[in-house]
């Protein structure tokens, strides 16, 4: 029996081997080891690169043997030497600025509407009375079915595409602020107001930092919409971007090309998801959180 | 209809003000109060918490209110902090008033020196959260997210957050609830001193007989709305529990908190 593991001020040890009168000897002592000495030795990085590099390397085995044809699936070789050629005569950076372009502008667009409205309903009842019901009948509605819509409307130019990406975005943040808002602790507001603090010294040093958590969520959840929304914007009526790139190389049955402009996407969305995370770590600092084991 | 009364308390008590809801029966208070409360009532969904309730709380009075669980005190806190306006009779209090609620109520994204200074007016220092802190013993935390605080040292920021204010009248709301004995002691003991420093008038709600002793000039315990009993406590400070006046205070207080007090109030 090996006791060595506990720590000398602890009371368990002494305590475990009393208890039992009956057979004292055979008390079951499981070690509780140090978190430290429990984790493996391989770095994380490493631990996390190996899953895609042996999915990489199954795919381009399966390839190379056959198994996957070009017309099915390009092999990651072929991807790679198709993605450099884009780069390099430029078409691909284009797009991607193009496409980069309009989900910047929906964004923010949509970002503005929603936190907009959400504060008008978050923070005024009159505001809520007047702007959370119909904003709760508008979500129902799928937003890219507006698509035909939003065409007539603003014809075949960048708006159309602008106005859907805002439309998706606008939703989830706006019912993320909203919650946020209504689900700040009365008893802080209280204490403010017990502080002294005006309705503005309230709503500043009380109610928006308190939503701040909920707002970035709908942000990360904005974010991903405003991709879907990016995507199906781009198929229909684009002369640019990646998503007609990705349109013209369906019709040339180039798998290569599509997987190259997958990969962008994915890209994007990870950058994207990369600079919520930093503004979370930024803005949550006061937030002890839980980073899993 | 709320009216303001300007009116000199004390020396050192600058001027009582706010009167929320001034009855017609507004009268001249004889003696200086920091606190005057007349046919206060109070109801939530038409039973009435607070029932016709009169209290008067003299300057710099340190003042102990005990009571059972749910039977008003913490609703008539929150009307002397001017945080509830849905009453009916007098309520006389001074502008300026502190509060520190059971729970800590730290604003979380706040470091604990924001906290100390938030709502104070013009552009808060450091040096006077730090000033605060150090009062109740935390200025090496100035810096500290208020959630890495522990539950002690959560309720002295709280309380210095409180005392920055200056008050002239000090809320309490058991505020040593959630301590264990040893910091409790401690912090009953700071606050003793603060007041007799400060010179504020204190109300503190608590359910200690032994806490309510040992501080208070004066103890109440509510029942039925109203202040039911009252007992000066006449003790020299520092006070000694061991003291047998010290025990027959406490005797005589735990058996008015007994089962057959409110007969015999009513
Ligand atoms: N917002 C409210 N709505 C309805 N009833 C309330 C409300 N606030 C308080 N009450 C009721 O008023 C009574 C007094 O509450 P209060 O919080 O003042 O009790 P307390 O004396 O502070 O009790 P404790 O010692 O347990 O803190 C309770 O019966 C409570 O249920
Ligand atoms: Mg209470």
């Amino acid at each position: 029996m090996s006791i060595s593991h506990a720590p000398p001020s602890s009371p368990e040890a002494d305590i475990s081997l009393k208890s039992g009168p009956e057979n004292p000897t055979t008390v079951d002592v499981v070690p509780l080891l140090p978190s430290s000495s429990r984790r493996t030795r391989v770095p994380r990085w490493l631990r996390r690169t190996t899953g895609p590099v042996l999915l990489l390397l199954l795919w381009q085995l399966l390839s190379s043997t056959g198994a996957l044809t070009a017309d099915v699936l390009a092999s990651p070789g072929r991807i790679a030497q198709v993605g450099g050629d884009l780069i390099a005569d430029g078409s691909l950076t284009s797009a991607m600025g193009t496409s980069l372009q309009r989900v910047a502008a929906g964004l923010a667009l949509g970002t503005l509407v929603g936190t907009g409205l959400a504060l008008v309903s978050g923070l005024f009842r009159v505001g809520e009375d007047l702007v959370d019901a119909p904003v709760q009948m508008l979500r129902t509605v799928p937003f890219v079915g507006l698509i035909p819509l939003f065409i007539i409307w603003f014809g075949i130019g960048e708006a159309p595409k602008v106005a859907i990406i805002t439309l998706g975005v606008t939703f989830p943040l706006y019912l993320n602020v909203y919650a946020g808002i209504r689900g700040v602790d009365a008893q802080l507001i209280e204490a403010g107001e017990s502080l002294g603090l005006s309705r503005w010294g309230l709503v500043r040093h009380v109610v928006l930092p308190g939503a701040l958590p909920g707002a970035l969520t709908g942000l990360r959840y904005s974010l991903g919409i405003a991709w879907l929304a990016l995507v199906f914007a781009e198929q229909v009526n684009a002369d640019s971007g990646i998503g007609f790139l990705m349109v013209q190389a369906r019709d040339f049955l180039r798998t290569d090309v599509i997987v190259v402009c997958l990969i962008v996407y994915a890209f994007l969305g990870l950058l994207a998801d990369f600079i919520v995370r930093s503004l979370e770590r930024l803005l949550l600092q006061w937030r002890p959180t839980f980073t899993g084991r | 209809m709320a009216t303001d009364v300007h009116r000199p308390v004390s020396s050192r008590t600058a001027q009582a003000g706010q009167a929320t809801q001034a009855s017609p029966a507004a009268h001249a208070v004889p003696v200086p109060q920091a606190v005057h409360v007349d046919g206060l009532t109070r109801s939530f969904d038409g039973r009435a918490v607070i029932d016709r309730l009169r209290l008067d709380v003299r300057p710099g009075e340190f003042v102990a209110l005990l009571g059972r669980s749910g039977c008003g005190k913490s609703t008539l806190l929150r009307i002397l902090a001017g945080l509830d306006r849905d009453i009916e009779g007098t309520v006389l209090v001074p502008r300026r008033k502190a509060v520190a609620f059971q729970a800590p109520r730290l604003m979380p994204w706040k470091k604990v020196w924001r906290n100390v200074v938030l709502g104070l007016p013009g552009k808060p220092d450091r040096a006077v959260a730090e000033r605060a802190l150090k009062e109740v013993g935390l200025d090496h935390r100035t810096d500290a997210w208020p959630k890495t605080l522990s539950g002690g040292e959560a309720q002295r920021a709280s309380l210095a957050r409180a005392l920055v204010r200056e008050p002239d009248l000090l809320l309490l709301d058991e505020p040593f609830g959630a301590l264990d004995a040893l910091t409790r002691i401690k912090a009953q003991r700071l606050v003793g001193e603060l007041w007799q420093r400060r010179g504020c008038a204190v109300l503190l709600v608590t359910h200690d007989v032994e806490e309510a002793v040992l501080l208070a000039d004066r103890v109440l315990v509510m029942d039925g709305g109203v202040i039911a009993h009252e007992q000066r406590v006449d003790l020299d400070r520092p006070r000694d529990i061991t003291d047998p006046r010290f025990a027959e205070l406490r005797a005589g207080l735990l058996e008015r908190l007994g089962v057959d007090t409110a007969a015999e109030a009513a």
